[in-house]
């Protein structure tokens, strides 16, 4: 039989708010435990939450991105749970009247086709604590630091049909949120983590087989082996005569499985209600417009403008807008020189292959989005030649220098581009050579073109490295041809 | 709105209280009453009638977004039954 597997996901976005959703406690990364959880985080008896206006904000423009309905007013509820990172016994979410309605993202694969995932809706809600099982014996310790983060849950349609397609629509939404400036992005930190519902029907079928939900998903990499794993485990279950139950599942990497998650399984009534301590969010249209005059270029716009406006490629255009700190740099580079295909060629080239050689981000580079756009201007106006200009970038890289003039001045890179210069050089490098001159000689005409490459070498390396190529190339030319 | 023994049981176990066979009987018959009297709204007709999520008429103010409160773990955990290292302790949570 063949299956056609169907995925819909809710991903939990972090919002780059400085404090927590309804509190004033600091939502910063990494301190010490419990510092940052105040009496509204801890659910200490008469406190009364306050809504923070800069989450509210980050999910409105959230909503515009994606074309969605920004309903009037919105209404928060309580999800009724115990676990002990949950102190309130509650966590404040949104059920029936979300900030951000209906809307769609695109995605687009790898073979650049591109397909919209419809957004069911988006919600704000907090985050909860943090458990520590390893360092205490026989107890668990808790960390409420996190409690009250505030989060965008963006829940999806059932509309992606393959492990690439899930994953594509979360570096969509990834890039998306960092370029809203909405949210960091950073996974390993947990700011963006992923829950994932997936069913297999056969292939034809219109109704939907019964899901299963996979949680700690949590990077890129694992949200595909998620579902592969557990396509498969439903499809053998099925197959075999069995039937899938509606539950939740861990996705464990180490043993690159899924498994039940036994102990929630009575816990799913939420028993949802409005929480009497929030009144009703009203946004009024006045509101919605003006947030909308604050939302950056989106990067479908970016990449549109990079192709119609700087004539890059559509591989480039992508490649370039895939985070906004690469979009920017590229743009700053760009500003620099004035020449986008050159600026596109070195940022993806030879500034990624650093930067992934050494694991670093583009926003850590040690080589400025100035400092690069500067020395392309060199290369351009034909002041050094490219290999002068890989090494200039290597200067800038281990910040010997701190401008490209200043490592063109100091290592004498400048371009020789002096007929006479060039001409005594070749004739050096021609009168040194004589055996390899016999042989181009010899040789047929067709080889020789190949043969020449020996000789370019040799001057070059006469001239260190500094001889314009192009002259160096046609004057050998001349005058080994003048020898036959 | 009829309301069954294991219906009590079951609400007590997700609030976490602890009640006992004979407790459970009597509130069936307690909250029953309270059910059936909340049962006469169901005869009010609300067609056209927009769901109030909030008995004041009043909208939701919003707060700057700063992070002003300061550090007051060691108040805080001085109630606490149990704590180290900055962690609050509760029984080992089995995954």
């Amino acid at each position: 039989m063949q299956w056609e597997t169907v995925i819909g996901l809710e991903v939990h976005v972090q919002l780059a708010t400085q404090s927590k959703i309804f509190s004033g406690a600091s939502t910063a990364y990494g301190a010490e435990p419990n510092t940052q959880a105040c009496a509204v985080d801890l659910g200490l008896p008469g406190v009364l939450p306050v809504l923070n206006e800069n989450a509210v904000a980050m999910a409105v423009r959230f909503g515009l991105a994606i074309d969605a309905e920004i309903p009037e007013i919105s209404v928060f509820d309580r999800k009724n749970y115990f676990y002990p990172d949950l102190p309130k016994g509650y966590q404040t979410s949104q059920m029936g009247q979300p900030i951000v309605g209906a809307g769609e993202v695109e995605i687009t694969l790898e073979d650049s086709s591109t397909h919209t995932v419809r957004i069911h809706h988006a919600h704000l809600e907090e985050d909860a604590g943090k458990s520590v099982h390893e360092n205490f014996h026989s107890q668990t310790g808790i960390d409420l630091n996190r409690a009250g983060t505030p989060l965008l849950e963006i829940v999806s349609e059932p509309d992606m049909r393959s492990p690439k397609e899930a994953s594509a629509y979360v570096r969509a939404l990834h890039t998306l949120v960092t370029y809203l400036g909405i949210s960091d992005g950073n996974m390993n930190e947990g700011s963006m983590r992923c829950d994932v519902n997936v069913s297999v029907r056969p292939k034809g079928q219109e109704s939907f087989g019964t899901r299963a939900e996979v949680k700690n998903v949590n990077s890129f990499r694992f949200i595909e082996r998620a579902i592969e794993v557990e396509v498969e485990r439903q499809i053998d279950l099925l197959e075999d005569g069995g039937t899938v139950v509606q539950e939740t599942r861990l996705f464990d990497p180490d043993r690159d499985e899924t498994r039940s998650m036994r102990t929630k399984e009575e816990a799913n009534d939420y028993r949802y209600f409005p929480c009497p301590d929030l009144l009703p969010l009203m946004l009024d249209q006045a509101y919605v417009d003006h947030q909308r005059t604050l939302l950056p270029e989106l990067p479908a716009e970016k990449r549109q403008r990079f192709i119609d406006v700087l004539g890059l490629s559509s591989y480039d255009a992508a490649v370039l807008t895939a985070t906004r700190a690469m979009a920017e740099y590229f743009e700053q580079v760009h500003t620099r020189c004035s020449d986008a295909k050159l600026a596109a060629n070195w940022v993806q080239g030879e500034l990624s292959g650093r930067l992934n050689k050494e694991n670093l981000d583009i926003t850590q580079s040690p080589v400025s989005a100035e400092q690069l756009g500067d020395l392309l201007l060199r290369l351009k106006d034909d002041t050094i030649n490219g290999k002068a200009a890989k090494q200039v970038f290597a200067e800038l890289w281990s910040r010997t220098f701190e401008t490209a003039d200043e490592v063109i001045e100091a290592k004498g890179l400048k371009q020789v581009t002096d007929t006479a210069a060039i001409e005594a050089v070749v004739d050096q490098v021609i009168a040194d050579n004589p055996i390899q001159v016999t042989q181009y000689k010899d040789a047929e005409p067709d080889k020789r073109g190949k043969m020449i490459g020996f000789f370019v070498g040799q001057a070059m390396k006469a001239s260190k490295g500094t001889a314009n190529p192009q002259q160096v190339n046609q004057l050998l030319k001349q005058k080994l041809d003048a020898l036959l | 709105m009829a309301i069954e023994h294991a219906d009590v049981l079951r609400a007590a176990h997700l609030a976490r209280l602890g009640i006992d066979d004979a407790d459970a009987t009597r509130y069936v018959g307690d909250l029953s009453r309270i059910l059936e009297m909340v049962d006469a709204l169901q005869g009010v007709d609300t067609e056209g009638v927009a769901p109030l999520a909030h008995p004041l008429d009043a909208t939701q103010p919003l707060r700057a977004d700063e992070a002003i409160e300061p550090d007051r773990r060691e108040a805080f955990q001085a109630c606490a039954p149990s704590v180290s290292q900055g962690y609050y302790l509760v029984p080992r949570v089995v995954e």
